[in-house]
């Protein structure tokens, strides 16, 4: 289902939390909001679910005005970043709460709890207690107590934020293939681009409350529509007072036609990509994100002079 | 050399707690218990068999479970208020809870004798009913349960009452479901302990119970009395009857509280 967002503020005590904040969200749509922490995010989310009632604005969901309905009649599944397990309860127990609460039948729910299980691979687990699960299974557990109801729209806030990184990558390829498998709207909250680029179809820039900026993960990152947002969903560096991304910058050892002149500080290699870092002719220093490859063939070093090349549009803000 | 210390230290550690324990309480408590038997297991059994003993001890027990009972109710409500909520003065109540600790239990029983006995400003006199001792021993074991719970209370995760929120849950379910279950453990606990200090009372009931035999004599007063008649023996047997209750409470109490945790293991 749709949501849409219509003039929402919301204000704790003197800090803005969101500042006339409009927003659609396609059906069926995987959504990021995304921003440093402070810049609203979370309470967005938050006023969506009815966790957290707007000063002003409107909320609809599927075009029904959902401003005035507390959270239990909104339709909404929501993910904590801590889980929020009920930790007196079994996992199978915690994802047939919702269930239970809507008074359904004992085999309904039990089927439904063992598909849900397997969806998320928990079967198995069912009558572990969450503090006897890791925290990437945990989290998957309260993704699946979320979807057992059949949620109209899946709310996650900051899902992955408490996992290592190697689960954490996991659990973001999973949840674009759930999200392609079960096509609920999903709108999630992270700080962290990569994750933000990597899963959602649509992003939305939130920076002191207001929405920077929405668009494709392309689109950010190719026509960011302010300074803010080109230096947040990606590496930028300076060439001749223009900002521009470190590998649109080409490294030449002839000069030539608008080239500036720079000298290399520093070559640090990680791995396939290599980042050169250099002091221009008026002082300032700037970096190039070149490959291996490249620093081979053109037999780059420390110390050595090379000229610089703007190889693509720089990006206009 | 390290290790031999540690080991060393480990014994001395343990051999000073039990010492400790020993002069303390365990000894004292053994005492009792022989003085209890020293007429043989025939006059132990007549002493506790008594009618006025067998009548103190219930008049304790009844009394002591009505008002655990009532406390684990109102002692988790004030501690969901005082958690919960904001209110003016809330530090202060805070404080005032417990007072029926620091306060000398004589003064308890003063306390409620001037406002709930034969000069009441209220016109309620309970003084030498039965109904006075459930008052003073609400009282007196008032701190227990609100101070079990509200640590737990504090730590409680929000989130998981608004993870059941969004999943449909109203108020009264939430409450039912996700708060009481993960407060039982210290309910109990709490409870225990103001049932074992309700069994033993009795500076608070000396004064507003009347202390008559068969009618509002809890055990303690009982065993006090038989003190000063000079029967040794028949008050440590009460005594032992009172340790013997109070320790099988705990240890149920202890076995309940740690099976609602088991799933923290």
């Amino acid at each position: 289902m749709s949501i849409v967002v219509e003039s929402v503020s919301k204000r704790f005590g003197d800090f803005v939390a969101l500042n006339d904040v409009s927003l659609n969200v396609r059906d069926g749509s995987l959504t990021a909001l995304l921003g440093p922490s402070g810049g609203g995010k979370s309470t967005l989310l938050r006023v969506i679910a009815g966790l957290e009632q707007p000063d002003s604005g409107r909320v609809l969901i599927a075009g029904e005005d959902a401003t005035a309905k507390p959270p239990q009649r909104r339709d909404v599944g929501f993910v904590f970043q801590h889980y929020a397990a009920f930790k007196h309860m079994t996992v199978a127990k915690n994802v047939a709460f919702g269930l239970s609460i809507r008074k359904r039948g004992k085999e309904e729910i039990e089927a439904r709890v063992d598909e849900l299980l397997k969806l998320v691979h928990l079967d198995g687990f069912a009558h572990r207690y969450p503090s006897q699960l890791s925290g990437g299974q945990r989290q998957r557990m309260a993704l699946a107590r979320a979807l057992a109801v059949q949620p109209r729209v899946l709310l996650l806030d900051e899902p992955f934020g408490a996992l290592d990184a190697t689960v954490r990558k996991e659990l973001r390829a999973w949840l674009r293939r759930l999200h392609d498998e079960v096509q609920v709207t999903t709108v999630f909250v992270t700080h962290d681009q990569e994750e933000a680029m990597e899963v959602a179809e649509q992003i939305v820039v939130l920076n002191h409350g207001d929405i920077e900026q929405v668009g494709t993960p392309r689109d950010l990152y190719e026509k960011p529509s302010n300074e803010f947002v080109m230096r947040f969903v990606g590496p930028v560096s300076e060439l001749s007072g223009r900002w521009i991304r470190p590998h649109d910058v080409g490294i030449l050892v002839e000069p030539t036609d608008g080239t500036s002149e720079a000298q290399i500080d520093r070559i640090v290699h990680l791995g396939f990509e290599v980042r050169v870092e250099l002091s221009l002719g008026d002082g300032d220093s700037t970096w190039v994100q070149t490959t291996r490859t490249m620093v081979e063939e053109l037999e780059l070093a420390e110390g050595q002079i090379v000229w610089l090349r703007l190889e693509a549009e720089p990006v206009s803000v | 050399m390290s290790r031999a210390f540690g080991i060393s230290g480990d014994v001395l550690g343990r051999g000073v707690a039990m010492t400790y324990l020993s002069i303390v309480a365990l000894i004292p408590l053994a005492a009792v218990l022989l003085e209890s038997v020293d007429g043989g297991l025939d006059t132990f059994w007549s002493a506790v068999t008594t009618e006025q003993a067998v009548a103190s001890l219930k008049i304790t027990l009844i009394a002591s479970l009505i008002v655990v009972l009532v406390n684990a109710v109102f002692g988790t409500l004030i501690a969901w208020v005082l958690v919960r909520d904001e209110f003016p003065g809330k530090n202060i109540v805070n404080s005032l809870i417990d007072l029926p600790f620091a306060l000398p239990t004589i003064v308890a029983g003063l306390t409620l004798l001037l406002f709930y006995g034969p000069d009441s400003p209220v016109g309620i006199n309970l003084a030498f009913t039965r109904a006075s001792i459930v008052l003073a021993l609400l009282f007196v074991t008032l701190p227990f349960v609100v101070r079990a719970v509200q640590p737990v209370l504090l730590e409680l995760d929000r989130e998981m009452e608004q993870a059941a929120e969004s999943l449909g849950a109203g108020k009264a379910t939430v409450f039912r479901r996700i708060v009481l279950p993960n407060l039982t453990p210290a309910i109990i606990a709490g409870a225990g302990l103001a049932f074992a200090r309700a069994v033993g009372e009795f500076g608070s009931l000396v004064l507003i119970t009347g202390n008559i035999p068969f009618k509002t004599q809890a055990a303690s007063v009982f065993i006090f009395s038989q003190v000063e008649s000079d029967n040794p023996i028949g008050a440590a047997a009460v005594s032992v009857v009172l340790l013997l209750v109070a320790l099988v409470v705990l240890l149920i109490f202890g076995w309940f509280s740690k099976r609602a945790l088991r799933h923290e293991e």
